[in-house]
């Protein structure tokens, strides 16, 4: 095991046009199958298509119909159409407000601390380090211990104001250990979060620093850069694409952090770790509002769908390159 | 039997008009080189005689029967790929087994051929290797050697040597060639190397943008060459075109020489001009020269000629290797 | 001397590397730890790290308490079923975008990995009233189902770019060779994508073990997974700490050592292409 053990080649993009002389594009101008299996081919992409537009479009629109109902479990009898009504309560509900809130700060925040954190821990991992395999585990792993296990060992070993090992290392220095999840429960969620993630982003940023092409920066080195100045002006650059796929994809999943809310706060104290899932599921959930609940539904879908909408355009732009 | 005729075969991928219209009749036993620059077609002309792509329009006729509705696996032919498209799960003898194994033969008669195939190749060693033990030859001929086993009425290649570093193409040239006469099967073969071409060729297709420019023998390509494409395209290096005034006094729009029918002397007679780069083989020399109004010219001679960058030359034609072209292009034969 | 990785420079990203590594895998560690503590010691301050009374008694009490196989049982089966069901679905559909390609079927690509972009929580409300309709709350297939659907495109993906990884060539030679389809994909394909599929099968089964919305709202007891297990911890009575630590690191021990296999598919699988 040396510090220039071979790389696992993370690169994951694969030449989508494999004979190279037809055009680049997936859908090329170029060698098509032939006909019989054209016609298999359509046969057995039905079963998956078909299926992800049920799950797609039934959910949804049993969504969109019960936004406009006044509707609670408790009490089916009531149940009648309100038209818009939902929205228009939800939408200015102060719970609605402090959820958009939290979720935009827990959001930006992960986002900051995973990648500030990331390109660092990336860069790290890039240089010659004895034993790097070992060590891209111990970095890999919260990656994928499930989100239950984590919300609880920080919760409860870590955080806990008496008991906790950060309580510990506080007394150590002579400070007072904080009350993490009755003084500042957001961003308790949003370090088990962050924690969770940092392995995504490292990966990601990993993966596209070795994709940095070894001559590039032997010809800034040529050329009189530093360090300092290769990492600006070469690297930088370099990473800003697979950023900004880190930022989409990570906002498309964090929006909806439910689990770690869910076993540590239930939402609290009071509304300050609700985020819009959590307010939704309590709708539905606790308070058996169904119509809000849709209501609320509808916006996370909104939401997310921009941030979608961004991401596929990227995607689909690879495709084609 | 490997006779193939191709009647007006066209070919278009979407609204892209690939191959504008191939008329060709290859002989039974003949090695007919496709031959073009990039683009022009050769290997889309070859995948449609193979069956891998369908044609747009016009017949493909295998010892006289239609098989434009057949496909590959039914047409009897062979294809060696320019990747060598070897299995990378099966060992060489599973790779060159494959079509047979396929073609439902007993297993006995399989290993038999196999066997033969592998010695006929020098693969007897590296039989139950897989393709990533071997090396870039040693592929070649593994993917030569499925080709073979089958006993196909033709042979395809498609660029197979140009992965192979030159002097390895050197050496494969000559032993595909050899192998071609031995086996008397029809073999189509695809470069854009036109040494690879005339140096191996019984027949040549030259092709550009679609068009089938000539089909004729190798020196029936350098002495007759029916337009100005296939004048320069075959002959390395170029061969030189000269329009205007020069060109005029021989009743053309366009004449050409090849460097090797240039004679060249200190002074005199000819076309004036200086040396701007001389290259020194030894066994050639080639004087690149600028000679004015004319253009640049390039001249070939056989030996040693003492003469550098910067001295004046005077090239003269041979007057009996002069190729006149019309404005069109054509050649013009008296 | 210029170009050689100085000794010195390797001993100071080593030593920061591994320093980095371990402050980040340091939660888990300690977990570990704390799962061979007694419950007083692990609640003790200040708490002890190596030189404390090993016991293996909590591993014992967690399977006895709350019948930790039969949730690891539902984990295995939830996770396995719906991924090999997925694989099922996902392997024609991505054959059929790989080799027989369309003008559309780009765009259906891209809607596909659209649909996994949905929020869960958004169809929460229909998908609880319709499992509940149907009788399918607290029960293994629902679980199956929901989160069958909901990693298909991520299977369908990453089958899509395995598959078009393969060597076009390779299967015309099969086709010059005389293989007819099912014979292509018999002899030829399906040897050189088992690397793929293993991979997709890989990452996408950690993917559903970890799985922690559908599982937490569709489960009570019957069904319910190791996730939903382990989150009756957060209301327990008296000292669990112990307990909780053994009963999460028997949770999380089998994913750990899948998901080092799996580097490599997270990023194809998770960015969709995007990172190169």
């Amino acid at each position: 095991m040396s510090a220039h053990a071979p790389e696992p080649n993370l690169a994951a993009i694969p030449h989508l046009a494999p004979d190279g002389r037809a055009s680049s594009q997936i859908t090329q101008a170029g060698p098509t199958a032939p006909r019989q299996m054209q016609l298999l081919a359509r046969a057995l992409l039905t079963p998956a298509v078909a299926l992800l537009f049920i799950w797609m479009i039934v959910p949804l629109a049993l969504t969109i119909y019960f936004s406009t109902l006044h509707y609670n479990l408790l009490d089916p009898e009531t149940q009648q159409f309100v038209g818009l009504e939902n929205f228009r309560y939800f939408l200015t509900d102060p719970a609605f407000l402090a959820s958009l809130q939290n979720t935009l700060v827990l959001v930006g925040s992960v986002l900051g601390l995973t990648i500030l954190l990331g390109i660092p821990v990336a860069l790290l991992l890039d240089q010659p380090v004895f034993g790097r395999s070992i060590v891209r585990l111990m970095v890999i792993a919260p990656f994928f211990v499930m989100p239950t296990v984590s919300a609880l060992i920080w919760k409860n070993l870590l955080m806990h104001p008496v008991s906790g090992l950060f309580a510990w290392i506080a007394k150590l220095f002579g400070a007072t250990p904080i009350d993490w999840f009755n003084d500042a429960p957001l961003f308790a969620i949003i370090l088990i979060v962050a924690w969770q993630w940092l392995p995504f982003a490292t990966l990601i940023l990993l993966t596209a620093l070795q994709s940095l092409d070894e001559e590039q920066k032997e010809a800034a080195e040529m050329d009189g850069a530093g360090a300092v100045s290769t990492f600006l002006y070469i690297t930088l650059p370099h990473l800003a694409r697979p950023i900004t796929v880190v930022i989409l994809i990570e906002t498309i999943f964090l929006l909806t952090v439910f689990a770690e809310i869910f076993v540590t706060t239930g939402g609290g104290p009071g509304l300050q770790t609700t985020n819009i899932a959590f307010l939704i599921y309590s709708q539905a959930l606790i308070q058996y509002d169904i119509g809000s609940a849709s209501a609320g539904g509808l916006v996370a879908v909104v939401i997310a769908n921009i941030v979608a909408f961004f991401l596929v355009r990227i995607v689909g732009r690879n495709l084609e390159a | 039997m490997g006779q193939i005729t191709l009647q007006d075969v066209q070919k278009s991928f979407g609204p892209v008009h690939i191959i504008k219209g191939a008329d060709l009749d290859i002989a039974n036993g003949s090695f007919v080189v496709f031959v073009g620059p990039s683009g022009c077609g050769k290997t889309t002309l070859l995948r449609l005689i193979a069956g891998l792509e369908d044609v747009s329009g016009g017949k493909i006729l295998i010892d006289g029967k239609n098989v434009v509705d057949v496909p590959p696996a039914k047409r009897g032919l062979s294809m060696v790929f320019q990747s060598y498209a070897l299995y990378p799960h099966m060992s060489v003898r599973g790779n060159i087994a494959f079509g047979l194994k396929m073609a439902g033969l007993a297993k006995q008669e399989i290993n038999r051929k196999v066997e033969a195939a592998a010695a006929t190749l020098n693969l007897t060693p590296y039989l139950d290797r897989k393709p990533r033990e071997l090396s870039g030859g040693q592929r070649q001929r593994v993917a030569i050697g499925r080709a073979i086993v089958r006993e196909p009425k033709a042979f395809l290649f498609d660029e197979p040597l140009s992965n192979l570093d030159a002097a390895l193409r050197v050496q494969m040239r000559l032993e595909v060639t050899r192998l071609q006469k031995q086996l008397g099967t029809t073999a189509i073969y695809v470069t854009h190397d036109q040494v690879e071409a005339m140096t191996m060729a019984d027949k040549i297709v030259v092709l550009n943008g679609g068009k089938i420019e000539q089909y004729g023998t190798p020196i029936e390509l350098y002495e007759k060459p029916a337009n100005l494409f296939v004048a320069g395209f075959i002959g390395s290096p170029k061969m030189n075109f000269i329009t205007g005034d020069a060109a005029g006094q021989h009743g053309a729009s366009t004449i050409g020489v090849r460097p090797e029918h240039l004679k060249i002397a200190s002074n005199g007679q000819g076309w004036p001009g200086t040396i701007a780069v001389a290259e020194h083989l030894g066994s050639d020399t080639f004087l690149y020269v600028d000679a004015g109004p004319i253009g640049t010219l390039t001249a070939r001679h056989v030996g040693e000629l003492g003469l550098a960058s910067g001295d004046r030359v005077s090239l003269s034609p041979d007057p009996g290797r002069i190729h006149r072209f019309d404005d069109k292009g054509s050649a013009l034969r008296n | 001397m210029a170009r050689v990785a100085t000794a010195r420079r390797v001993a100071i990203s080593t030593i920061s590397a591994w320093l980095v590594g371990f402050l980040i895998f340091f939660p888990i560690l300690w977990m570990v730890l704390t799962s061979f503590k007694t419950e007083l010691e692990a609640f003790a301050v200040p708490p002890s790290f190596l030189f404390f009374h090993w016991t293996t008694e909590n591993y014992a009490t967690v399977q006895e308490r709350s019948d930790y196989v039969h949730h690891a049982i539902n984990s295995i089966i939830i996770a396995g079923g719906s991924t090999l069901i997925a694989l099922l679905i996902a392997i024609p559909a991505a054959w059929s975008m790989a080799f027989a390609p369309t003008k559309r079927t780009k765009d259906v690509l891209l809607w596909m990995l659209s649909t996994k972009m949905m929020p869960s929580v958004g169809v929460l409300v229909p998908i609880y009233l319709i499992w509940r309709d149907f009788g399918l709350l607290d029960s293994r297939i629902g679980l199956v189902i929901i989160l069958c659907l909901g990693n298909l495109p991520i299977v369908i993906w990453m089958l899509f770019t395995y598959f078009k990884e393969i060597p076009k060539d390779i299967l015309e030679a099969a086709r010059m060779d005389g293989a007819t389809i099912s014979r292509e994909l018999i002899y030829v394909l399906t040897p050189m994508a088992v690397p793929g599929l293993a991979s997709t099968l890989l990452l996408n089964l950690i993917l559903a073990w970890n799985e922690a919305f559908w599982t937490l709202n569709l489960s009570t007891l019957q069904a319910a997974p190791l996730t939903v297990f382990i989150a009756s911890y957060s209301s327990p009575e008296g000292l669990f700490w112990a307990k909780l630590s053994a009963a999460s690191t028997l949770a999380i021990a089998p994913i750990l050592v899948l998901g080092w296999f799996s580097q490599r598919q997270l990023v194809r699988g998770l960015t969709f292409g995007a990172v190169k």
